[in-house]
């Protein structure tokens, strides 16, 4: 029997609620939510909000492949300090989640690290090529409920509906990174006025609106549920809008640094701002603002993407794409956003949660019986991010240096204290 | 560096600088009593209205003969770049070669004869003199080269520090307190 | 200004500076001995990720009438690894003392990158399609000498016509003639107009006919023979029938205006006339000019140790 633990005068977050309570975990599980609880260790909620562990529904952890950037261990630890008690993994790895051995591999690792739930996704296509669809009903056994080649877009139309209909069969969901190939070739970043002064090759909006809309037409045709990557455009908020409307089994997800940083930033040609798709426009970030405001936006997803120091010590074209997020998630949110506890319970936990199918686990009440898989956060303290004191192996986030309000205090995964006062406790 | 026209002791009114300009002149004449090889080139840009003037005058004086007037800009051949920040005034104008010609190489104000020094060099890349006199209005000591003027408007005896106007309306000294 | 990145980092002022020191030059270029001491014991790298010979000569010819030492490096960029190499490449020439060096790289934005990795001056030869500010300074002072207005292009017109999209001239040149008053006009196939064109402050037209009789000056860009290959434009045919010009588009030119190209010409794309049948062309005064006007940069940037400051009758 573990030891007893019981966090005192935070504010518990629920959907249906916000009160002032302790919450008292042992033994895996949430055992009592109320005033004046008892346990062998106590911990310090008071200014804090209390929700259930943050899910991630696009994390890159680079292994296996790229273990010079991040492991399974270095991101899952990356993840519990942001308040993450599950992350989705990409499978852009080498090699790729199109099989069984590589997904269990990742879901192993993430149990040997123990930090928080490592959560396979699958490809659409072998390898990622958007050629052959992957055996999906083999990987549905390994408990994998998304599919997707991120990092690409599924180009072929017709393959794409062929993968939608066996995910209608399966009840599993497409997740599509929207990218018109055909449109981005050698994109550096947004096709705006920026890029245009700064000569380097653009990443205009209706390459990814494109695919959204071409994905809507075939989830009507399908029945299947897609989910919707990293949107980044006004138009394609607006694509999901009416889509959603219409009934759809349609969701989507934003990043914070699409909600936080502007194409200007690559004025100075830093490639730690180089990222896939790129950061847009501030009428784009007003729009993607509007779409959390209205729901149309389900969750924001970290799109976490750790790249060795050297890669990105490149010239801006040839260096690769992707941010660190995992840290710093809440904190960006929090600061660009105007966001209630609640819509970031839901944007982060509960939402995420539905869309990954862990919801067994994550994103539920805080209610007695309930797995303690637990955030505990604030939206007051400002705090000044530095990529030396981050705990991911790679150092590019965009937000060296900036001030942020909100962090994460403490992290519960499986009812094992994994944060506590804002560090790993291993 | 400049100097504000009201302040400063004047050492030599506009009367004084004309009539140094004329005794130059006839020294210039004296000593060269074949002319045809003379050349009067002013430093850039303090040297030139007084090259000027002297080139005027020696022709006035040997009727017979143009003397031609040159310009020369040192600010390619300074030793002291890293030291303050260069001054370009006007481009070089030296319309002839100068090889086989005596160069009278006219400064308002010779001081440790660095310019001169840079000036020197700069005259060798449009050829090799004969020989080249130098010409000053004012001789403020303070050398800190081997170079001798070979006429002087007047020699003044000054603080390292002090400042030196030479102009038509007259030489000024200003005491610069460090 | 420590270094010369961009066309943007320059003033007005220091863009007038600049061209009134390269007169200085120009003078010294006449000499039978065109060769000063300026830069006795300075260092020049020319570091050349992307061949570019006359670029190279004409800075490296700079340098030497400075009695600057020169050093070259030479790489194409597919020969060096990625990343780590260009910071070590950088760094390595850095560790051997180099004052300044002259970059050409074909990806926008190194030589700004590089700055971080070396104290030595960088100075931009041209990144990928962002910046050649040297170029525009050159053109600057061949337009600004030829029409006799030292400080301005006020009431003058100028043409640029080709791929201005893929135009790092384009972009030097733009701005530079603009903030010095020029009217310009840009004419190209609508795949090779940059996005937003409409905020860089030119005048759109379609065709080289709209613009031939009109303005003082006609600067052709080179056109990419590999960028006709692919959709943008469909062929040389149809490039050469709207935007080439051709001996009787040459005979339409204003008296006295004058005919420009960066370099190097693709006869038979860009210019079907031989550019020696065009009185008034000034391509090989760009090329003289383009010495003085790196002299006069070198000068700038390494000369004084700090600031060449520029005045009339100054104390020396």
């Amino acid at each position: 029997m573990s030891e007893s633990i019981v966090i005192r005068g935070a504010t518990v977050v629920n959907p249906d609620a916000i009160t002032l309570a302790d919450v008292l975990i042992i033994d895996g599980v949430i055992a009592a939510v109320g005033g004046s609880l008892q346990a062998d260790l106590e911990l310090d909620g008071t200014g804090c909000y209390l929700s259930s562990g943050f899910v991630d529904l696009h994390t890159h952890l680079r292994e296996p492949g790229k273990e010079e950037a991040e492991t399974i261990e270095s991101g899952s630890r990356a993840a519990a300090l942001g308040g993450y008690t599950a992350v989705v993994a990409m499978p852009n790895t080498d090699p790729a989640q199109d099989n069984v051995e590589t997904v269990r591999f990742v879901r192993e690792q993430g149990i040997a690290a123990g930090l928080c739930e490592v959560v396979p996704s699958g490809c659409i296509t072998i390898g990622r090529l958007g050629k052959q669809l992957v055996p999906y009903a083999r990987l549905v056994e390994e408990g994998v409920t998304l599919f997707t080649d991120d990092g690409t877009g599924v180009q072929d139309a017709q393959l794409m509906q062929r993968a939608l209909m066996l995910g209608k069969l399966l009840g599993i969901t497409m997740a599509q990174h929207c990218e018109v190939a055909s449109l981005t070739t050698g994109a550096v970043m947004h096709d705006g006025e920026c890029c245009s002064s700064m000569g380097v090759p653009g990443w205009p909006s209706i390459a990814e609106e494109q695919m959204v809309r071409r994905d809507i037409d075939l989830v009507r045709v399908t029945g299947a549920k897609m989910h919707f990557l990293h949107l980044s455009t006004a138009g394609s908020v607006d694509l999901v809008r009416a889509a959603k409307a219409e009934g759809l089994p349609i969701t989507a997800e934003v990043t914070p640094h699409h909600l936080a940083l502007q194409d200007e930033l690559l004025r100075g040609f830093d490639p730690v701002f180089k990222v896939n798709p790129p950061l847009r426009t501030a009428a784009d970030i007003d729009a993607l603002k509007l779409g959390i405001a209205d729901g149309t936006i389900d969750a924001v997803a970290t799109d976490h993407a750790p790249h060795a120091g050297h890669t990105k010590e490149q010239p801006l074209d040839a260096a690769p794409p992707g941010m660190l997020g995992l840290e710093t998630a809440l904190g960006v949110l929090n600061t660009a956003v105007t966001v209630s506890p609640q819509q970031i319970a839901s944007l982060m936990s509960w939402a995420p949660a539905r869309i990954a199918e862990v919801s067994q686990r994550h994103g539920r009440p805080i209610a007695v019986g309930e797995p303690a898989n637990i955030a505990v956060w604030d939206t007051s303290t400002v705090w000044t991010v530095s990529r030396d004191h981050l705990s991911s192996k790679s150092r590019n986030t965009p937000f060296h240096g900036m001030d942020l309000r909100g962090r994460v205090r403490h992290t519960i995964f499986n009812g094992e204290l994994v944060v506590r006062d804002g560090k790993a406790l291993k | 560096m400049s100097i504000s026209e009201v302040s400063g002791t004047e050492i030599l009114g506009a009367d004084d600088v004309s009539r140094a300009i004329t005794r130059i002149s006839h020294e210039i004449v004296e000593r060269n009593p074949d002319l045809s090889p003379v050349v009067i080139v002013g430093m850039q840009t303090g040297g030139v209205w007084i090259a000027q003037r002297l080139r005027d005058t020696v022709n006035r004086i040997a009727e017979s003969i143009e003397v031609p007037l040159g310009a020369v800009d040192i600010s390619m051949y300074r030793d002291d770049f890293s030291l303050r920040p260069v001054v370009l005034s006007a481009p070089t104008d030296i319309p002839l070669d100068l090889t086989g010609r005596t160069v009278v190489l006219v400064d308002d104000v010779l001081f440790t004869g660095r310019t001169v020094r840079a000036a020197l060099e700069a005259l060798n890349d449009h050829g090799r003199p004969r020989a080249v006199q130098l010409a000053v209005m004012v001789d403020r000591g303070h050398r800190e080269l081997p170079i001798r003027p070979d006429y002087v408007g007047k020699n003044i005896p000054t603080h390292f520090t002090d400042e030196v106007s030479v102009g038509p309306d007259g030489v000024f000294v200003t005491a610069v307190v460090q | 200004m420590k270094h010369l990145l961009s066309s943007h980092d320059l003033s007005v002022d220091e863009i007038v500076g600049i061209l009134d020191v390269a007169d200085h030059m120009a003078e010294i270029n006449t000499r039978s001995l065109p060769k000063v001491p300026a830069l006795r014991g300075k260092t020049i790298a020319s570091v050349f990720f992307e061949d570019s010979t006359r670029t190279r000569l004409s800075f490296e010819t700079a340098a030497k009438r400075l009695s600057a030492d020169v050093m070259t490096f030479m790489a194409s960029s597919s020969s060096l690894n990625k990343g780590e190499s260009l910071r070590d490449t950088i760094e390595t020439l850095s560790a051997m003392g180099v004052d300044a060096m002259v970059i050409r790289h074909k990806s926008s934005g190194v030589p700004l990158t590089m700055t971080q990795w070396t104290d030595a001056v960088v100075i931009n030869a041209g990144d990928g399609w962002h910046q050649h500010p040297t170029q525009g300074l050159l053109d600057a002072y061949t337009v600004t000498r030829e029409f006799g207005t030292k400080d301005s292009l006020s009431g003058r017109s100028i043409a640029i016509v080709g791929d201005i999209k893929h135009s790092r001239v384009a972009r030097s040149n733009i701005d530079i003639f603009r903030r010095l008053g020029a009217h310009v006009v840009v004419v190209a196939p609508p795949a090779l107009l940059p996005k937003n064109i409409e905020s860089w402050g030119v005048e759109v037209r379609n065709t080289i006919d709209d613009v031939v009789g009109e303005v003082d000056a006609l600067y052709m860009l080179r056109m990419q023979l590999e960028r006709m290959d692919s959709s943008i434009v469909p062929k040389l045919t149809e490039y050469c029938a709207l935007y080439s010009l051709t001996p009787e588009r040459a005979a339409r030119m204003g008296s006295g205006a004058i005919l420009m190209h960066p370099g190097p010409i693709n006869r038979g794309v860009e210019l079907i006339v031989d550019p020696t049948d065009v009185p008034g062309s000034r391509i090989l005064k760009q090329v003289t000019n383009g010495v003085n006007v790196r002299m006069a940069v070198l000068f700038t940037l390494l000369g004084s140790g700090a600031t060449t400051v520029l005045q009339q009758g100054g104390e020396s």
